[in-house]
């Protein structure tokens, strides 16, 4: 059908062009390049136009399209800078570049935008706070990358691994334990307050090691099972470990989550006072006031860059190699010398690692851990990240982490708004309801919705790995081989 | 007779109640070129998989280079030098021929993960060395200049090539063939036959084949093993193998017997 209704749409379209005499011969005479600027060209003028229209008009929005322009236009594969291959990383430096000055363009100090257009439909542009929630996302959906994209297992209890490292950070960087008085580091601690308080660089660096730790004893019983067993089992772990945390206020009368109240406060990060008059670096990211959000950003940026990059070099190295030969066939695998077990907990304790460091981070910048935010529908949440993105592959995995993450902190508010605004009561436009609709609500409603039609358009996601996209369209040669009965 | 390199001894494997290999008593000799034969279902893979650690068998042990192997699983086999292709190939589909045979590599290279993230000098070493070896290992299997070819779309002479490159790679004492000639025409069943000499010759492989084609068995083994219904109905050279009643009959059926 799809296809289908794609050539009846081009038809028309070369129908129309070709009366204009610009016919589809001599659009494909013209080089690629050409070919890239113009289409761009024409999906920029539409959307400028939507801006225009729909949105609130400001002229940056001219600078933002050049920019998406010089960006996606040229080819930048075979750019070399004296005889070294630097094309690849272009765009990813742009892209970075935009995302380190989006604090001075976006947001000043006191959270208002100063320059940006309103986008038609979705509103203003994320939010710093959003911004940062992103930033952890997409360093989770790398950690769940490694164990579902590259080593091919389906995990869908991802989010024990969440909850671990940010009870970590709870244990080790609060009053929780007011029994012991330790501080090692810990920022902006008022004098007399008991608890351990540890700097929370430290205290990322432990959760990562310890939920690594967490993988691998949960990954040594259950990796021997295969496909659905797995995922059930997995699935099993995912919702021990946030009952445990809920009812973790008295283990034999011991005070270890608090239980339902969760642990709060948490220490904020920050570098001190000897870094920040030696170095000029933040002393305590709590403490400076509406623009705080800042260094949140900037920090949940190196930590994605270091993610991005464990990622990329694990994937071109002997073990990356051993976990993409197992998603392919595990029986030519281990045929070949690569120990399954071994092998495939290495996966599950780096992704828990990526995991944990990211729920330390989360835990700190909302200053609280609480037993209701590990629920079944992360996991489920990061693992549609990782499909819509495009299994395997970091850019794309990031790029589903952030639209999704997105939508769920404001996207669908500002849909909401705006579809309220101009068909709800006293709507602008043309009234359709009249109650106002309450558009996060459907909010997994919605992302089933993209899923499906992802899926069915798109079935590698949306920016696939070369290879995955191959075994989307020429299917996997796995099949049971073991005889687990003897 | 020079040492067995792989021995089993009274192997048996049971599926339920049937009896798929049946209490084989089986000599691999350091350097040679065995073929294991035998009608369809007579046990040859299963007996096969046993001796790559695929299956666990039921009764029985499995000695290779004078270590007791059974029960090991699979990699352990590979790291002590067996190995092996598969019946119905399987690739690494999707993987270019280059990174198949760098996965064959696996047991062999010693990057581990702290070094692949710093990427240190020797790990930076090590990964050029493989390259070059397995380029060198593509070339000897009559693979030149499809190091980038993703694995599927290699033709199917070029898929079983690989293959056995890939086993190569494994650096192994044995290699076990399972159907190495299966649905290959005259002529490459002829180069393959040459290629598997070359092994022994250039690379001083001990051999085990699975083969349906009576010429290949003939033409390149210099011991022979029948398989039927799970047993070993006969063991001896090309010749005398031909020449053997038993064999003839798991063949062609007990009436080809009666009346020649």
């Amino acid at each position: 059908m799809r296809r289908r209704l794609r050539a009846a749409i081009s038809a028309v379209w070369w129908d129309i062009l070709g009366r204009l005499g610009l016919s589809h011969d001599r659009w494909t005479a013209l080089p690629r390049t050409a070919r890239r600027a113009v289409k761009a060209a024409i999906w920029t003028g539409i959307s400028l136009l939507l801006v225009a229209f729909l949105g609130v008009w400001q002229w940056s929005a001219l600078a933002i399209a050049a920019v998406v322009l010089v960006l996606v236009v040229p080819r930048y594969g075979g750019v070399t800078i004296r005889g070294r291959k630097v094309g690849r990383y272009i765009i990813p430096a742009g892209v970075l570049a935009i995302a380190i000055t989006y604090p001075f363009y976006a947001y000043d100090a006191n959270g208002v935008s100063p320059g940006l257009p309103q986008l038609p439909i979705f509103g203003t542009f994320p939010l710093m706070s959003t911004m940062v929630n992103m930033g952890i996302f997409s360093m989770m959906a790398l950690g769940l990358n490694f164990v579902v994209g590259y080593a091919g297992l389906l995990d869908l209890g991802y989010v024990a691994f969440f909850a671990i490292g940010s009870y970590m950070a709870g244990w080790l960087a609060s009053s929780q334990f007011s029994q012991v008085n330790l501080r090692f580091g810990g920022v902006g601690v008022i004098q007399g307050l008991t608890g351990i308080h540890i700097s929370v660089w430290l205290v990322l660096i432990a959760a990562g090691i310890v939920t690594a730790l967490a993988g691998v004893i949960i990954g040594l019983p259950t990796l021997r099972l295969r496909g659905d067993y797995l995922a059930i089992v997995t699935l099993g772990f995912g919702e021990i470990l946030p009952i445990v945390a809920r009812n973790g206020d008295s283990l034999g009368g011991f005070n270890l989550t608090n239980g339902t109240g969760g642990i709060t406060p948490i220490d904020p990060p920050g570098f001190g006072n000897w870094f920040h008059h030696h170095l000029g670096l933040p002393a305590n990211y709590g403490a400076l006031g509406t623009t705080f959000d800042r260094d949140y950003f900037w920090t949940v940026l190196v930590l994605v860059l270091l993610t991005i990059f464990c990622s990329a070099r694990l994937r071109d190295s002997r073990l990356g190699r051993a976990w993409i030969a197992i998603r392919e066939d595990e029986v030519a695998a281990a045929a070949m010398g690569i120990p399954l077990m071994r092998t495939k907990t290495w996966a599950y304790a780096t992704g828990a690692f990526f995991g944990g460091v990211a729920g330390a981070y989360y835990a700190s910048y909302n200053g609280s851990s609480n037993p209701d935010e590990f629920y079944f529908q992360i996991s489920v949440f990061i693992l549609v990240m990782v499909i819509l993105g495009g299994m395997g592959n970091i850019w794309g995995v990031i790029l589903g982490a952030c639209f999704l993450t997105y939508l769920n902190s404001e996207g669908l508010n500002n849909i909401g708004a705006w579809l309220n605004g101009h068909f709800g009561p006293g709507g602008s436009d043309f009234q359709v309801w009249h109650t106002p609709l309450d558009v996060p609500l459907y909010n997994f409603g919605i992302y089933g919705v993209i899923l499906v039609v992802v899926m069915l358009l798109r079935p590698e996601g949306l920016i696939p790995s070369r290879r995955r996209a191959a075994e989307f369209h020429e299917g996997v040669h796995d099949q049971p081989l073991y005889d687990t009965a003897v | 007779m020079t040492e067995a390199l792989l021995q089993t001894h009274s192997l048996r494997k049971e599926f339920g109640g049937l009896v798929a290999v049946d209490d084989v008593d089986f000599v691999v000799p350091e350097g040679a070129i065995v073929s294991l034969i035998g009608p369809n279902g007579a046990g040859k893979t299963t007996f096969f998989n046993m001796l790559t650690g695929v299956y666990k068998p039921t009764a029985g042990a499995v000695v290779f280079a004078g270590e007791d192997m059974t029960g090991k699983p699979p990699h352990a086999f590979t790291q002590r030098g067996i190995g092996r292709t598969f019946q119905n190939i399987r690739l690494f589909q999707n993987m270019t021929a280059l990174e198949n045979v760098l996965v064959g590599m696996h047991t062999r290279l010693k990057g581990t993960l702290f070094e692949a993230i710093l990427r240190t000098p020797r790990v930076k070493h090590e990964e050029v060395d493989a390259r070059v070896r397995a380029r060198e290992l593509l070339e000897f299997s009559g693979l030149r200049r499809k190091d980038n070819e993703i694995g599927r779309n290699l033709s199917y002479g070029d898929q079983r090539r690989l293959e056995v490159a890939r086993a190569l790679a494994t650096q192994p004492k044995l290699l076990l063939l399972d159907e190495p000639t299966a649905g290959m025409n005259p002529q490459e069943t002829a180069e393959f036959t040459d290629f598997v000499a070359r092994l022994r010759s250039e690379r001083g492989l001990t051999v085990l084949l699975i083969e349906h084609d009576m010429r290949v068995v003939m033409g390149v083994s210099e011991r022979v093993t029948v398989l039927d219904y799970g047993e070993k109905i006969a063991e001896g050279t090309p010749s005398e193998i031909q020449k053997n009643e038993r064999v003839v009959e798991a063949y062609l059926g007990t009436a080809a017997v009666s009346t020649s």
